[in-house]
C-alpha cells in the first residue's frame, strides 16, 4: 500500500522520529511476520474447512507490529501481572491471533493444527485457557467492555500496563462498543488503546450496504477520544501510531486502521464471501502463491 | 406463626440486606469493587459508595457494559458486585452467558426489585423470569434469600466464593426470620417448621408467606415441613428428596413463574430420584399488573391464605 491514506499531518514528524527510532530492518522484519500470519491462518483454516480468513488477513499487519514489536508481554510467563493486555474483541478473526501467539512462542506451532478441532486447544473463538490469551472474546463488541474492566483495575493498582483492544468496523454496529467507548472516555482510560481494523466488509456485504457507519473518526473524537488515523496495512505507520497512543495522557485512544478485507490475497479482498468460508485446495495454492511475492 | 417469625424484629428489605454485606465485603477485603447502572440508591450499592468511592463505578444506564467492565475487573483481580434491577440484568442477558459463566468469572451479579412484590411499577419492572434463564446457564449459582439477615450473610459468604453468581433481591421490606447467629452455606437448604402431611419449599418473599400459611393449616390439622430454598443453584437435593420422601406430597412456592424456577428445579430433581405428587405455586405463566404487594399477592395466589388453601385442597386430594 502506498501512502496516500496517510491524512494526519503530524504524522511527518512521528515518521521522521520512527526512521530514527527504527531501522528499516525491524519494519522488513515485522512485514515479513505479518506475511507468514497471513499463511499460517490461510492453512490453519484450509485445514479445518472453517473460519473466517477476510478478517485475519486484514489484522495480520496490526498483530505483527503488536506482538512482536509494542507489547510488553512474556511468553514463559503468559500471566505475568504487570504485563500489557491484548483483547481480541473481534474473536471471530482468530487464526491470525492464534498464529501471533504461536511464532511469539506462547505454545508450539503444532498447536495450530488443533484449530476448529475436537478436543483442540484452539477453539474457533478464542478462550482463556489458552496461553496468552487475556480475554476470550468471540460475541462481538463485548471485548471493548471487557478491555474496560481491566484498564480500571489498572488505574486502582497503579499498574503501568497498556490495554490494547482490536476491533472490527462491523463489530462497531453492536450498541455496547458505544456503551463502553462513552465510559472508557467518562473514566479518562489513557492505558486503553482501541484499534479498529476498519476493513469495510462484513458477513453480507460492505459495512456501506449493511449499516454504514458514517464518520467513525468524528464519532470517537465526540465520544471523548484521540482519534488517529493510519493506513493499517503501512507498518511504519501503525508503529508510529501505536507509539503515540501510549504518550497521550487524559483520553482513551482510538487508532483507525484503514485496512482491506482480505488483504494480500487478490481474490478475497473486499470480497464478503470470505468473511467466513474456508479456502478449497486451490484456492489455497493460489492464495500461498500471492503472499509468497510479498 | 409457626415460633419462626417474631414480629418485634420488624421489617428490612433483602436489598438492605445487600448493601450492608456489600459494605461488609468492602471491609473485609480491599479488592471488593461495586459497580451500578443509575439505581445506587435502590439496590443500595450506594452504601458501599459512600463508604468506599474510589472502588465504587457509576457505569450510567448501560447494564450490558456495567456487566462486560465487571468481567474486566474479575480478570484482573478484583471481586466485582455489579448491581441492577433484575430486570435489567436480563439485558445483559447474553453478556452473563458469553463473558460471565461461560468464563466462570468472579462476578457477583444481583438483581433488585425481582418479582410481582415490585408493586406499583407494574409488569415492565416486575422480573418473573430471572431465576429461569440464569438457571440454564453453567457456573451460574443462584440465591434468594428471604430476610435481610439472610442476604446479608449471603452477600458475604459469596466473598469466599470464587465463581459467578446471580442474587435475586427483593424492593418491599420483609419480617426478618433469622438472627444474627444465623449461619448462611451456599446450597444448602434449612427446615423451618416440621409435618408429616406435606413440605413446601419456598423461596424469597414467599417463605414467609409459607410459614404463615403452615399456620393456618395447622390450625385444620395439617402439618407441613416448610423449608427455605434460598440457594436455588445448585439445589440442596438431597433435603429436597429426603423432604419428598418423608412426605410424598411436594409443594414449590416462589414470587416468579412457574416454569423456569424452584419449581421446575424441583421437579426436576424428584421426576428423576423420587417422583411424587406436586404442585408448584407461582404465576401460571403470566405477568403481573400495577398494584400493592398484598393486593398481587392475593390477586395472584402468591399470599399465606391462597398457599394454605391450595395445600389444604392438595393435601386433601392425596389423603
Amino acid at each position: 500500500m502506498g501512502q496516500s491514506k496517510r491524512c494526519k499531518p503530524h504524522l511527518e514528524d512521528v515518521w521522521l522520529n520512527s526512521y530514527i527510532k527504527m531501522n528499516n530492518e525491524k519494519i522488513m522484519e515485522l512485514r515479513k511476520i505479518a506475511n507468514e500470519i497471513r499463511k499460517e491462518s490461510l492453512i490453519m483454516i484450509h485445514k479445518a474447512q472453517s473460519g473466517h480468513p477476510g478478517g485475519s488477513l486484514s489484522e495480520a499487519d496490526i498483530l505483527s507490529a503488536l506482538f512482536f514489536y509494542k507489547l510488553k508481554i512474556n511468553p514463559k510467563n503468559p500471566d505475568w501481572e504487570e504485563r500489557d493486555r491484548f483483547i481480541l474483541s473481534k474473536g471471530h478473526a482468530s487464526p491470525a491471533y492464534y498464529a501471533a501467539l504461536a511464532m511469539k512462542g506462547f505454545f508450539g506451532k503444532k498447536e495450530l493444527e488443533s484449530y476448529r478441532k475436537i478436543n483442540g486447544l484452539l477453539q474457533g473463538h478464542p478462550e482463556l485457557k489458552i496461553p496468552g490469551v487475556d480475554y476470550a472474546g468471540g460475541s462481538l463488541g463485548q471485548g471493548v467492555s471487557v478491555a474496560n474492566g481491566i484498564a480500571l483495575a489498572g488505574k486502582i493498582d497503579k499498574k503501568s500496563y497498556k490495554v490494547y483492544v482490536l476491533i472490527g468496523d462491523g463489530e462497531s454496529q453492536e450498541g455496547i462498543v458505544w456503551e463502553a467507548s462513552m465510559s472508557a472516555a467518562f473514566y479518562k482510560l489513557d492505558n486503553l488503546i482501541y484499534i479498529l481494523d476498519k476493513n469495510q466488509v462484513q458477513q453480507t456485504g460492505t459495512t456501506k450496504e449493511v449499516m454504514d457507519l458514517g464518520n467513525v473518526a468524528e464519532k470517537w473524537k465526540s465520544f471523548g477520544f484521540n482519534v488517529i488515523e493510519i493506513n493499517g496495512h503501512d507498518m511504519l505507520q501503525i508503529i508510529d501510531a501505536l507509539d503515540k497512543a501510549c504518550s497521550l495522557k487524559e483520553k482513551p485512544t482510538m487508532i483507525i486502521a484503514n485496512t482491506i478485507k482480505g488483504k494480500g490475497v487478490s481474490f478475497m479482498e473486499l470480497n464478503h464471501k470470505f468473511h467466513g468460508k474456508a479456502p478449497n485446495d486451490e484456492e489455497l495454492k493460489k492464495a500461498m502463491e500471492e503472499l509468497k511475492l510479498d | 406463626m409457626a415460633g419462626i417469625v417474631k414480629e418485634e424484629k420488624g421489617k428490612i428489605a433483602t436489598r438492605d440486606g445487600y448493601g450492608k454485606g456489600l459494605v461488609a465485603a468492602g471491609k473485609e477485603n480491599k479488592n471488593v469493587v461495586a459497580l451500578d447502572a443509575d439505581l445506587s440508591d435502590s439496590t443500595r450499592s450506594e452504601w458501599f459508595k459512600k463508604e468506599f468511592p474510589e472502588r465504587f463505578f457509576s457505569m450510567g444506564i448501560a447494564e450490558q457494559n456495567m456487566i462486560g467492565t465487571a468481567a474486566g475487573f474479575a480478570l484482573s483481580g478484583k471481586i466485582p458486585y455489579a448491581s441492577t434491577f433484575a430486570i435489567f440484568s436480563e439485558r445483559a442477558f447474553e453478556l452473563v452467558r458469553n463473558v460471565i459463566s461461560r468464563n466462570n468469572l468472579n462476578v457477583k451479579i444481583a438483581g433488585s426489585h425481582a418479582g410481582i412484590s415490585t408493586g406499583e411499577d407494574g409488569k415492565s419492572a416486575q422480573a418473573i423470569e430471572d431465576i429461569a434463564i440464569y438457571r440454564s446457564l453453567p457456573n451460574m449459582v443462584i440465591i434468594q434469600p428471604c430476610d435481610a439477615i439472610e442476604a446479608e450473610k449471603a452477600t458475604l459468604s459469596l466473598l469466599e466464593y470464587k465463581g459467578c453468581s446471580y442474587m435475586r433481591l427483593l424492593r418491599n421490606p420483609l419480617p426478618v426470620i433469622h438472627d444474627i447467629r444465623y449461619k448462611f452455606e451456599i446450597g444448602k437448604g434449612e427446615i423451618l417448621t416440621k409435618g408429616k402431611d406435606a413440605v413446601i419449599f419456598a423461596t424469597g418473599a414467599l417463605l414467609y408467606e409459607s410459614l404463615k400459611a403452615a399456620d393456618f393449616l395447622k390450625e385444620k390439622g395439617i402439618n407441613v415441613y416448610v423449608a427455605n430454598i434460598h440457594t436455588i443453584k445448585p439445589l440442596d437435593t438431597k433435603l429436597v428428596i429426603e423432604l419428598a420422601k418423608k412426605t410424598d406430597c411436594v409443594i414449590t412456592a416462589e414470587d416468579h413463574n412457574i416454569i423456569g424456577g424452584l419449581g421446575s428445579a424441583v421437579a426436576e430433581v424428584l421426576v428423576e430420584n423420587y417422583p411424587c405428587r406436586m404442585k408448584r405455586i407461582g404465576l401460571k405463566d403470566v405477568y403481573g399488573e400495577s398494584g400493592k404487594p398484598d393486593e398481587l399477592y392475593r390477586k395472584y395466589g402468591l399470599d399465606a391464605e391462597s398457599i394454605a388453601k391450595e395445600v389444604n385442597k392438595f393435601v386433601g386430594k392425596n389423603k
